[in-house]
């Protein structure tokens, strides 16, 4: 671990500001947007039901607080002995127990009938206009949009992992961004499918207001109609492992022909990376990609500089498979390890990204192997 | 005042009542694994579908006037090297009426490889009312490397599905079934101290 | 509600030879002893250990989330240090806590002179350190120690390594611990008695633990269970929790929850008992209500085991069943409030001065009821969707648990520690823990309702730059909390070094019978039965 001190002087600067927002007790101004209070009200049907499902509860309980409180501090100040109350000697009353049974009962009522309809508005299922099956994986998301087959894989922005260990306030919305994000048409209601591939996860972006489990083996649904354009983050709610922390969701809602257009891109960009696939790639380009796709496939285990964690994730730089045979180490990538951590990354990368990434990890993190794999050669171990 | 003897007998009832109540709670937890099974079928928790005989569903009626989507999703494990397809189009059917759809795998790896098929139905209203006659996933597949295979599966979604659903989702997930020396090694790499990987 | 008559005559020559032996010299009297006030002595000490090293945890915690980006420990030992620090909490700090006052006053409260299976009680004591022994080794393994979190979700906990069979024998040693214990309370609860105390003439701190020892006897074999299927999962080719096995993980989760949600009234009944205790003796006026916070008690005890699900309504439930569980969940609040409204009238029209177990049953009643209020808005499904695993639920529980089941514990050592030594405690030095721990904790834990509400995930090492502030707030009010308690630990310490006398009644609003006997509580009592009226 690297301990720098312009980190060092930014704590003391945070702890100095954090010591004044104490002692004002109340969030400060403008400038300090950060002092977040409140849940968001979000930008869908749902968010604002669960938004006004929350304001209600929280007045309800603020009432409630300031009548049974109230009352005990009055007691507290005037039944004090040193106020020279002498103590009352009751301790029964059947009226008094009735009364407070019965109110909460009936407040709880007329909160339970708000929330019984705003769940029955929630849990709609009726006819969507799309369907988006998402697949949680340790630690990325997987999208798969079912009607207009796109489908990619989604994992922390490369600019964040990078801050993690330097400075986190040097890139825009850290931990918050990722390398491909999920477009979606507003106003169009989306049928979300989950499910995961090894353990579970959640999948929740606040500004649209729920979260459900993404469970391997079985296939939950939620759905979202999401009103104004924008762009929405969230992160996995289950604790899934080692990065749990690190692997965000982001929305972007657009106009329904931003969103054609989206696709006609993604179309685009998926039959060029698959024209790519075809030819020979220089050594050069195998590195440049790979060092991309090492930090975002690799990196979150084997760490940025190849060392890992051993024992748990070992180490990339002098590793048997990584200087070994080319074939056992395309193996290992592609199908992975069986009953341990490393998972099988010939589903989530394709041709010319797995020969990157494997080029890279033989002659960058201190190996040099000299060799490098095309493309063609992945192919050929499908 | 209980004089000593009466009061150890007591005491050592009661105790041992407490241990057979404690001995039971530790029985419910397992008896707990069939419950649930037996209030997922009811109520599709879980996504839980029925399976029924080619002969109850055929005796059935069929609800003409109504239609629901049923949409097709299939999943691969990542720790299995095969192609799972399911039919790209929603199957509009009527409640009571016996459907087919076929779902196709390949085995993309280089050895032949045993298979489950783990189904799901969503939203969970939905899925007590959806029955199967017939299904790959009832026992499991193995392919050949190299091999396709077409994988049919025959249901009926029941005419009592809640007037709200208007589409339901079938997905299937394959993993791969587990062959014994797998599970060996799984073990192994268990009490090797930890899940090593390279 | 009992009255005592008659002094406690333990020193009485007509007893028989070997009761007259106070305790064995040396370091063996503790190994063997099967005295109930040794033996609660023993839990109490063993707990604060734990509060002490489950707090340590607790501020590795506090110390990587003080501002964002990944200094001080890496996220899967982050991961560790969560899942540990509620392991050690739950099993080691506050339930043995609980059971160390139910040996000490579970007897003196009922005119028993013993526990009823005091070789029994040693047992399920001398198996704790061992429990604790190879959950804490754990760490030091291949791996670390379990990072799956506390609730040990399938199939994340399978994924864990050498840790795992270690992590659950320790935790069926610390369940057969703790339902032998809970066994002992019950059977010296039911068959104990003085004569003339009825059910309903016995103190409500006894109610509120045999109550607790129902709960701990239908719920952890349960988590045992649980436990044991993992462990076959793991290693002996069983598939309850493995869906390509066809078994359901969603399955553990509500097994796990059967008892998960017994566990926590399991913890904070016996503190109920304690406040109820506490506040009449410091308003000088009985129990308001004693037979209605029997039956709120019991409610409360019925209903947790049918509200479970309401810790997973994202895992994807039938409408018909978030309803249920939100109507079961919502409904606890009323037995709930009756038990709030009945400390404040016990309070209302008395004569109160406010010694430190006051102070803490009184900021037990408030925060306590805050962390309720948030349990009444997680029970609201809607927004629970919004609020589940997020900092507002970590904010909930420690809410609960903190300043609800612990302060009820720090009230209730103020309060008999005078009889437990024989002399008082420093009162200025109290009230000085008292403050700075109600401070601290709500700088602590209030502002992580904010961050939940932001939209900060729990069990995360780090964050997105938005969260800095009020964590930083967070991590200021955890150090200053944890260091407050060095300054309990002095007290105590202190207290049992000497200190003014302490009568045997201690408080002049104190009633019952363990203010019967002299201070401190003499090795042997109510050999002699005492008469209750």
């Amino acid at each position: 671990m690297t301990f720098d001190s312009r980190l060092f002087r930014r704590w003391i600067h945070r702890a100095s500001q954090a010591a004044a927002g104490l002692a004002a007790l109340a969030p400060l101004s403008a400038a300090y947007a950060e002092w977040e209070l409140n849940m968001p009200r979000g930008v869908t049907l749902i968010s604002r039901e669960a938004y006004d499902q929350h304001m209600l509860m929280l007045w309800w309980c603020v009432g409630i607080g300031v009548v049974v409180f109230g009352a005990m501090f009055y007691s507290m100040f005037r039944h004090r002995r040193a106020a020279g109350h002498a103590a009352a000697n009751f301790h029964h009353n059947t009226f008094a127990e009735i009364v407070w049974t019965v109110i909460p009962v009936v407040i709880l009522v007329l909160m339970a009938i708000p929330a019984t309809r705003a769940l029955i508005v929630m849990e709609d299922t009726s006819e969507a206009d799309m369907t988006l099956k998402v697949t949680g994986h340790q630690w990325k998301w997987r999208y798969e949009y079912l009607e207009d087959d796109v489908d990619f894989f989604s994992s922390l922005a490369p600019e964040s992992r990078e801050a993690i260990y330097s400075d986190p306030y040097a890139t825009d919305n850290y931990l918050l961004e990722v390398d491909n994000e999920v477009v979606l048409p507003v106003g169009r209601k989306v049928r979300i499918l989950l499910t995961a591939d090894d353990v579970i996860h959640a999948w929740w972006v606040p500004a649209l207001g729920m979260k459900k489990d993404a469970i391997p083996g079985f296939i939950n649904e939620l759905w979202t109609r999401i009103d104004e354009p924008g762009i929405y983050r969230g992160q996995c709610a289950e604790l899934c492992g080692k990065d749990h922390g690190f692997m965000p969701i982001v929305v972007r809602a657009v106009p329904d022909e931003e969103y054609v257009a989206w696709v006609d891109d993604r179309h685009a960009a998926q039959e060029l990376v698959a024209q790519e696939a075809l030819r020979d790639w220089t050594v050069e380009e195998l590195m440049v990609r790979g060092r991309e796709i090492y930090i975002t496939a690799c990196a979150a285990c084997h760490q940025q500089n190849g060392q890992g964690l051993p024992p748990s994730f070992p180490a990339i730089t002098g590793s048997e498979i990584a200087t070994g045979p080319l074939d056992a180490h395309l193996d290992r990538v592609m199908n992975g390890k069986p009953g341990t951590a490393m998972a099988a990354f010939a589903q989530q990368l394709g041709d010319s990204d797995l020969a990157a990434v494997i080029t890279y990890q033989r002659n960058a993190l201190g190996n040099a192997v000299g060799d490098s794999v095309q493309p063609s050669a992945v192919r050929a171990a499908r | 005042m209980v004089t000593a003897a009466p009061i150890a007998r007591a005491n050592r009832r009661l105790t041992l009542r407490l241990l057979a109540v404690t001995a039971a709670m530790f029985g419910f937890g397992y008896a707990l694994v069939p419950l649930y099974d037996i209030v997922c079928d009811l109520t599709g928790i879980g996504g839980r579908t029925g399976i029924i005989s080619e002969a109850t569903a055929t005796t059935r009626a069929v609800d003409a006037s109504r239609v629901v989507k049923v949409q097709f999703v299939a999943t691969v494990n990542s720790g299995l090297r095969w192609e799972f397809e399911g039919p790209e189009t929603p199957l509009e059917v009527h409640p009571g009426k016996v459907y087919e759809a076929s779902f196709s795998a390949s085995n993309r790896s280089k050895r032949p490889v045993v298979a489950q098929a783990v189904p799901s139905v969503t939203p969970v209203g939905a899925a007590a009312h959806f029955n199967k006659i017939e299904c790959f996933c009832f026992t499991r597949q193995r392919l050949e490397p190299g091999e396709t295979r077409a994988m049919p599966v025959r249901f009926v979604v029941g005419k009592e599905i809640p007037r709200r659903i208007g589409t339901l989702t079938l997905a299937y997930t394959f993993f791969e079934a587990e062959p014994a020396s797998a599970s060996a090694a799984r073990r192994a790499a268990a009490s090797d101290g930890i899940g090593a990987n390279g | 509600m009992s009255a005592a008559t008659t002094r406690d005559a333990h020193d009485d020559a007509h007893h028989d030879d070997h009761h007259h032996h106070g305790p064995e010299p040396g370091v063996m009297r503790w190994v063997y002893t099967t005295n109930h006030k040794d033996i609660g002595t023993l839990y109490l000490v063993f707990s604060f250990l734990m509060l002490l090293l489950g707090g340590l945890l607790a501020l590795g915690i506090r110390t990587e989330l003080w501002s964002p980006g990944l200094q001080f420990v890496e996220p899967d030992f982050f991961n560790q240090l969560t899942t540990m620090h509620a392991l050690i909490m739950v099993f080691g700090a506050i339930m043995p806590a609980t059971v160390g006052f139910a040996n000490w006053m579970v007897p003196l409260m009922i005119g028993a002179p013993d526990m009823a299976l005091p070789r029994l009680n040693n047992w399920s004591f001398w198996l704790l350190p061992f429990a604790f022994a190879l959950l804490i080794s754990t760490f030091f393994m291949e791996g670390g120690a379990p990072a799956a979190g506390w609730t040990l979700y399938a199939p994340l906990v399978l994924q864990g390594g050498a840790n795992l069979p270690f992590a659950i024998f320790a935790i069926h040693l610390m369940g057969i611990a703790s339902v032998m214990g809970a066994i002992n309370i019950i059977v010296t609860i039911l068959n104990m008695r003085a004569p003339g105390m009825t059910l309903l003439k016995m103190p409500l701190f006894i109610w509120t633990w045999l109550i607790t020892a129902f709960l701990l006897v239908a719920a952890m074999p349960v988590f045992a269970g649980a436990v044991t299927m993992l462990l076959t999962d793991k290693f002996f080719g069983t598939s309850f929790f493995d869906a390509a096995g066809g078994g359901d993980p969603v399955l553990f989760q509500h097994i796990f929850w059967f008892f998960g949600h017994p566990e926590v009234y399991i913890m904070i009944l016996p503190s109920f008992g304690i406040v109820s205790q506490v506040i009449p003796t410091f308003a000088r006026k009985p129990l308001f209500g004693y037979e209605s916070m029997v039956y709120a008690t019991a409610s409360i005890a019925f209903l947790s085991f049918i509200v479970w699900a309401h810790h997973m309504f994202t895992v994807g439930m039938p409408l018909a069943g978030e309803l249920f569980f939100m109507y079961t969940t919502m409904l606890i609040a009323v037995p709930t409030g009756v038990k709030v409204f009945n400390w404040v009238a016990t309070m209302w029209r008395g004569s109160m001065t406010f010694e430190t177990p006051m102070l803490y049953a009184i900021a037990f009643v408030i925060l306590f009821t805050l962390g309720g209020f948030s349990g009444l808005m997680l029970a609201i499904v809607p927004s629970d969707f919004q609020y589940h695993d997020t900092y507002f639920v970590v904010a909930h529980f420690h809410y609960v648990l903190v300043t609800g089941s612990l302060f009820g514990i720090f009230a209730g050592v103020y309060y008999w520690l005078p009889k437990w030594t024989g002399n008082m405690y420093d009162e200025r030095l109290g009230k000085w823990h008292f403050w700075l721990s109600t401070i601290f904790v709500n700088i602590l834990f209030f502002p992580q309702h904010f961050l939940g509400l932001a939209g900060m995930p729990r069990r995360v090492p780090d964050y997105a730059v938005q969260f800095a502030d009020w964590n930083m707030v967070s991590s200021i009010g955890g150090f200053g909390f944890g260091l407050s308690q060095l300054l309990f630990a002095w007290i105590v310490l202190q207290c049992c070094r000497g200190g003014k006398q302490a009568t045997a009644e201690v408080w002049d609003g104190s009633d019952g019978l363990e203010w019967t006997v002299p201070s401190p509580a003499p090795y042997h009592t109510f050999e002699t039965p005492p008469a209750v009226r």
